[in-house]
């Protein structure tokens, strides 16, 4: 079984767009991470979400990545853009979407999640 | 944690910038922060908020701050 690192890195890494998450997409848990999920599917991304609550080392693990403090946190194409104020503002004047689709082209919109396996 | 700690914080790594902080919710630990300096002048929006984190990193850490929101502008 490859490690809790790596498991995040995949993700990160071959998702194109990853967003980790308190909650689910259907039931986040904190506003910040609602407020991020709802900018990306208005930039019409497809999110592949993570949650990060169900065990305290996915949020170690991922911080220690990034060495960004807080949740959520947003990547594309394995690039790390910010939690939800970065979200928002990109969304707001249209670098997200523009962002999106630079990187994906033509694409379909879509929320799927990664449960990540635990030790 | 009262605002005035994390303006001191902010202050202090944003000498000559403008720093205003807000308990949103009165609980002392969901806060919107929102600095206008120099310093953000030709960063990215992700490396302006970097240094934002960096200045707040103790109460990050130490769980202080619950939610963080943050504005930041240059000057240019």
């Amino acid at each position: 079984m490859s490690t809790l690192q790596d498991q995040i890195k995949q993700v990160i890494e071959t998702e194109p767009v990853a967003v980790f998450i308190k909650g689910t997409p259907e039931a986040p848990a904190c506003g910040n991470s609602m407020r991020a999920m709802q900018a990306l599917w208005q930039a019409g991304a497809p999110i592949v979400a993570v949650d990060i609550l169900p065990d305290p080392r996915i949020r170690q693990e991922l911080t220690s990545l990034t060495e960004w403090p807080t949740i959520p946190q947003v990547f594309v194409k394995g690039e790390l853009i910010g939690g939800a104020d970065i979200t928002e503002e990109l969304n707001a004047s249209g670098e997200l979407r523009a962002k999106i689709d630079e990187a994906l082209g033509e694409h379909t919109q879509f929320v799927r999640t990664v449960e990540l396996t635990l030790e | 944690m009262a605002t005035s700690t994390l303006q001191a914080l902010l202050d202090q790594a944003f000498p000559g910038g403008e720093v205003s902080v807000e308990d949103r919710t009165g609980g002392g630990d969901h806060f919107q922060v929102t600095v206008t300096s120099e310093s953000f002048n030709g960063l990215s929006l992700i490396e302006q908020h970097r240094l934002v984190n960096a200045a707040l990193a103790g109460p990050l850490a130490d769980g202080t701050i619950h939610e963080l929101r943050i504005r930041t502008k240059g000057t240019a």
